[in-house]
Order: structure tokens, then sequence, then C-alpha cells
């Protein structure tokens, strides 16, 4: 690729013939037409259809499509329909953090004062005030997105790095105690509630069963995804993506960073109140957590896990979200604390996140070298997995202790009874922990080794290539 | 467009930081299409000037004017929308998008894309064929796709000029375009920046006298923040004023210093 390149750009552009003749003379001929083939040379963007694209898209909308006739369990359809809206808020935020370098800790205020405005407007129209159908009651919660993004939003993106984070804090700090202080507007402890399911159906259509609602949410979610997409690839984006490279310089070219920031902030608002309009849909109430610190939190550290770096990280990171919220959490009481681990150890090995990992291992395939890693894969799986283990047994061990004292001091874990507090149990334990971490760094370090020497592989192929 | 007599004119501008007056009444006139470097010993105040003239700060006193405009107090946004642009002492890039990319970002409010999220860059064929244009201008086209930051410092250097270049300013502001750059480098890289700011008014900061003399129609002298001299190149060596307060201890390092 890289060769054609270099060719058409020696005999493209006019301004630049003398010094490329070397590459003229290898195509004398179309030289001679400098001008004409200018005009007439197709440009690297454009294909009259790409197919890989057409193929993901065709595929991504298939699984939106597809997947609820699959598993067809009414808790699959709730875990699903929370999916796609969790996809729509994490695409949103990663808007400001991967696209624009703009760390926000208040992401949960666009989206739960979206959903709030969506259940007050669902709630009109039950009582007949307001003639809306229900399937545009999202689009309520997005305009207030965008609304209270363009409000709050002219306060943050005056400013940029630390000082943003701090400021994106305090207002998220600030409407969390409004919703203390304003329970006619968010209904106080027990929240708004609301009932999706007004007049008659439409086209048999009355938002009554979740797999109906699933679907509204799987079209939202298609459409946000192809917009916040498509967004990536215009003018604006392209900017965005220079602003969080290097904001300084941004200024010398002719663009006010602060405006950048400010129109990509509303965007993300729109879409995050979107997704928090089908929220309110879909569960029918409220309540003002969903504006909290802790939904904000969860909604970076998720963005982050899938990865913020590719587009696409965002959508693996809410379907994880989706899990550790609703099954992880159901599986042990220590979630939050393996999410920690969990979260801890990406920063460290991977902070590009899951979407990284993906990427650099497509790229070994992609030079037919993946196979030379998946044993080491494998025992990176298994020592981490024997490690966690023996972590997991002394966690619940504690949380046992701690917790459930009064059942007696004998507990399952994994088909096996441990004594919480025998000695044998604890120091089996940290036995199987101390092993699989041991095991864990020696297989890590000739994996990183042999990393190593892959990457000089392909880094040698790639300028093998282009020398041709 | 530059109907007025001086593309770039200063009138005793002052700057200063805190207590330090670090520009003290500085005047110059720089015609349209002038080659102008900027010398001066370290701590002159020569970056602070180009600081000044591209809007990265504010000047305490007196007028800038761009093509006659006044342009003290504006942004650096503002004043490169009216024609000046700069580049950095150290490569200011965007260092995770590729060459290409980096050139069509600096091209695009030229082209008049502005804030659009309505139009797509695929489309944005002018903005396209202007950024493949400089790309073939500073000789990077082996390396369009590659990141910003995986090219050589002399490769970074010239992108550097391209962002610079790419949205068309007619002043242009180089602060250092060489340094760091090794003898044969400096000297292909004269020859480029000659040649992609061909028609255009160029003030260089420079500290090498090679490059200096090579690049220059007229040389601006800095002495603690006040133009001591300005005038073609063989007038400014032969300036006693001159001799006496820089060149001759510059000459005189630069020949202790083995070039």
């Amino acid at each position: 690729m890289n060769t054609t390149q270099a060719q058409a750009g020696g005999i493209a552009p006019a301004a630049a013939q003398a010094p490329l003749r070397a590459h003229a003379a290898a195509a004398a001929a179309p030289a001679v037409q400098a001008a004409h083939v200018r005009e007439s040379r197709p440009h690297y963007h454009f294909k009259p259809i790409n197919v890989g694209r057409w193929l993901i898209w065709s595929l991504y909308a298939l699984v939106l499509f597809v997947v609820p006739l699959l598993w067809t369990s009414s808790f699959a359809q709730t875990m699903l329909s929370q999916m796609g809206i969790a996809i729509i808020v994490c695409l949103a935020y990663n808007i400001l953090l991967g696209q624009g370098g703009m760390l926000s800790f208040g992401a949960a205020v666009y989206s739960g004062l979206g959903s709030f405005l969506a259940i007050h407007t669902l709630n009109m129209v039950s009582a007949g005030t307001l003639a809306l159908p229900v399937s545009l009651v999202p689009m309520v919660g997005g305009l207030a997105g965008l609304f209270f993004a363009a409000v709050l939003g002219y306060v943050t993106t005056k400013k940029s790095g630390t000082t943003f984070a701090m400021i994106t804090l305090g207002i998220g700090e600030l409407v969390w105690s409004m919703s203390l202080m304003i329970p006619e507007f968010f209904g106080g402890e027990g929240g708004i509630s609301g009932n999706r399911v007004v007049g008659k159906p439409v086209l048999g259509i009355s938002f009554g069963p979740q797999i109906q609602v699933y679907y509204l949410i799987a079209i939202y979610c298609f459409i946000s995804t192809a917009l916040m997409y498509a967004l990536t690839r215009t003018p604006l984006g392209r900017i965005l993506n220079a602003v969080r490279d290097n904001p300084e310089r941004v200024e010398f070219i002719g663009y006010s960073t602060q405006h950048v920031r400010y129109l990509a902030f509303m965007i993300s608002g729109f879409f995050a109140g979107i997704s928090g309009g089908l929220g309110a849909l879909n569960f029918e109430i409220v309540t003002a957590e969903v504006v909290g610190a802790a939904r904000s939190g969860a909604y970076l550290l998720f963005v982050f896990l899938g990865g913020a770096t590719f587009f696409f990280g965002p959508i693996i990171g809410a379907v994880l979200m989706v899990i550790a919220l609703v099954l992880l959490s159901e599986l042990t009481k220590a979630w939050l604390l393996y999410l920690g681990i969990v979260f801890l150890f990406m920063v460290m090995y991977a902070p590009g996140g899951i979407a990284s990992l993906i990427m650099m291992n497509l790229r070994l395939a992609a030079f037919g070298k993946l196979r030379r890693v998946w044993t080491s894969y494998l025992a990176l799986g298994g020592s981490a997995l024997v490690a966690l283990a023996g972590a997991a047994a002394m966690i619940e061990m504690v949380y046992h202790l701690q917790l459930n004292s009064a059942l007696g001091p004998e507990m399952k874990f994994l088909g096996a009874t441990l004594n919480t507090k025998g000695l044998d149990s604890w120091f089996g334990a940290g036995f199987v922990l101390a092993v699989g971490a041991l095991m864990f760094e020696l297989t890590r370090r000739s994996f990183a080794h042999e990393w190593g020497t892959i990457q000089e592989e392909i880094e040698k192929e790639i300028k093998r290539r282009e020398a041709l | 467009m530059s109907t007025a007599a001086y593309a770039v004119e200063l009138r005793d501008v002052r700057k200063s930081f805190g207590k330090t007056e670090i520009i003290r009444g500085a005047n110059l006139a720089v015609k349209p299409g002038e080659r102008v470097a900027i010398i001066g010993p370290n701590g002159a105040g020569k970056s602070t000037l180009f600081n000044l003239i591209s809007g990265r700060f504010g000047a305490t006193s007196g007028d800038i004017l761009l093509n006659g405009e006044k342009i003290d107090g504006l942004t650096p946004y503002q004043i490169n929308r009216r024609g000046l642009s700069r580049s950095f002492q150290v490569s200011n890039l965007f260092v995770r998008l590729s060459v290409f990319e980096n050139l069509r970002c600096a091209v695009l409010w030229s082209q008049g894309y502005r804030y659009s999220f309505w139009k797509f860059l695929a489309n944005a064929r002018d903005a396209n064929d202007r950024a493949e244009e400089v790309l073939a201008m500073i000789k990077l086209e082996r390396r369009r796709d590659h990141l910003a930051m995986n090219l050589t410092y002399a490769e970074q250097r010239a992108l550097e000029i391209g962002i610079t270049i790419a949205g068309g300013s007619s002043v242009i502001l180089l602060d250092e375009p060489t340094a760091g750059m090794s003898k044969s480098e400096t000297k292909r890289f004269i020859q480029l920046i000659r040649e992609v700011t061909a028609g255009k008014t160029l003030l260089t900061v420079e500290h090498d006298m090679g490059v200096v003399f090579g690049l220059a129609d007229k040389i601006a002298v800095l002495v603690y923040g006040e133009v001591i001299a300005f005038d073609v190149p063989d007038a400014v060596r032969a300036n006693p004023r001159v001799q006496e307060a820089y060149l001759g201890s510059v000459l005189a390092d630069q020949q202790a210093a083995g070039h």
C-alpha cells in the first residue's frame, strides 16, 4: 500500500514535482499529464463500497436483532436491554474521554437528568397532558441531556485537564445534592416511578412486554452507535482528537479548543440523555442514584476497561459493566473488590483496555504470528486463575467471617469446604495464591520477552514491505 | 490581501513577567514577502517576541499589526485565521494521529470546514487534496499513515513545518526550525524551508549563523528585548554595535565549539 501511495504522491501534486523526479520517472507517462491525473486520482478514503465496514455494521445490527431470539429467558432480556442502554452511555462518555481527552467525573449527571426528564414526560403522557408516542420519550431524555450539557458544559469546558476533571466532579456533587434538596423533581428516597404502557397498542406494540422495550433500545442503540461513529469521521471529530493530543497547537491552526470541547460535550450529553431516557422506559422508575458519583465512576471504569482508545472499546466495557453489575453482584458480596483488582491489573498491564488487547492480537494474526503466543496465553490464563482462586478463597473467608459468622465457621468455596477459623484453610489459600502468582510472573516474563521478539520481527517485516 | 505596507509591524512592544521586563520597546517592520531572521543572545527575548506576535502571550504595551490590522489582544486562533501561522521550537504535533491526519487538521479551518459535524472528512476533497499536497512538499509521502509519534526527529521537524504552512497563511513564524539537527540534515532542511515558504513573509528565530545567512533577506538583532539592528545580512555583519553586543561573541563561541 505504501509504495503505491508514494508513487501516487510522486506524480500528483504539481508543487512538489521537482524534488520527486525519481518517483515520477518510474511512472513517466502519467507524469506528463500530472494535472489530469491529479483530478482523477482515486482518493485514499474514497471507496465505492467499503465491504469491510458494511459487513461489520450488518453484523452489529444482526447481533442486536438475533441475540434475544437465542436467549429468550426474561432474565436475558433484562440483561440485554441494560446492555443496550449501557452501550449508548459508554460510547457517549468516550466522546469525552477517548476522543477528546476530557476526564469527566460527572458523566452520570447528563444521563441521569435525561432519565428524570424522560420519566416526568412519560408521566405527563400517561396523564394525557402531553401527546407524545412512548417510543419518542428517550428523545426527550436526549434533549434534556443536550440542554444540561449546554448549560453546565459552558462552565466546565472553559478549562481542560485536571481543572476540567475537578469541575465535573464538583458539578456531579452539586446535582447529587440537588437531588436531595428537590424531592418534587427527583422523588426523594423512593424516586419517580412511571408506567410505559400508555393508551392503545400501536401496530400491536404496547411496550408492555420486555422484548418490545428491548427492540426499541436496540434501534436507538444501533442508530446512536452509527451516529457517534460518524462523528469520528467529521472535521469536528478529527479536531477533537487533535485537542486530545495537543490542545495548545490546535489554537495555532485556527481552532478554539474551548469551542471544540464545548460542542463535543453537548453531543456527548445528548447521547447520554438518550441512554438515560431509555433507562427510564426500561425500569419505569428513576431514583437519585442515576446522577450519583458511583454511577459516574462506573462509566469511567468500564469505558477504561473496555478500551477508550478505540471506538468499539466502550461497547465491550458496557457489556462487561452489565455483567458485573447484574451477574457478579449476584455471585458474591465482594464483587466490588474483585472489580477493583481487575481494574488495577488492567491499568498496570494493559492500559489500552480490552480493545487494545484485541487489536494487538489481530495485528499478530495479520502477520501470522499468533500461534507462537497462544500457549503463553493459556499458561498466563491458567496461572492467573490459580492465583485468583487463592485470593478469592481468602477474600470470601474474610467476608464469611464478617457477615455470616452466625452460620458457623465452615463455608463452601468452589466445591471445597473451608474452615474460616482454621489455620490450614488460610495457609492453603495463601499457598495457592503464592504458587499462582509465582507461575504467572514467570510466564509473564518469558511471554514479555517473546512478545518483544515478535514485535521486532513485525517491524522488520513492515520495513521490508515498505522497501519493496 | 496585503495592501498594507508591512506584513508584520511591531510598535514599541513591551512585555513584562512580574517585575522583569523581557521585551523593552521592540520596533520592527517587515514588508510582505521578506525573509527575516531574528538573532540574539540567549535570553534576549526571541521566543517571547514570537509568543507575543502569535498571540500566545498578551503584550504589556505597544501595538502589533498584521497586514496593517491590530492583532494584539487577540487569541492565537483569531490571529491564525487572519493569516499568521507559527511553528515551535520543540515539535508540537498531534502525536496519536497519522502524518496525513496532522496535516489535514491543519488545513481544515482554512478550507472553511470550521466545527462541522455534518460533513464527512472523506468527502472534504479540497482539504484532502491540500493535505496530500503539503505531504508531498515536506516529502513525507512514505510516512503518510504512520503516527506522528513514530517519526524520526528530522521527520517530526518537517511535519512541524508542514502543519505550520498547511493552512496557507501568508506570514510564517518559525521558531528555531533546525534546532537539534545534524549539519547535513540542516542543509537539506533549509532548502525545504525555502521551498515551502516561497512567496510568503517569513520570520525565523535561529541560532545557527549558517542558517541565518543562507535563509534570510534581512536580519533583526534582538538584544535585551530591543531590536538594535534590522538590515540586510552584510550591513548587519558590518554593524559595529552588533559586533560589540552580539555577533563577535557568537562567532567566537562557534569557533570555540568547533563549528
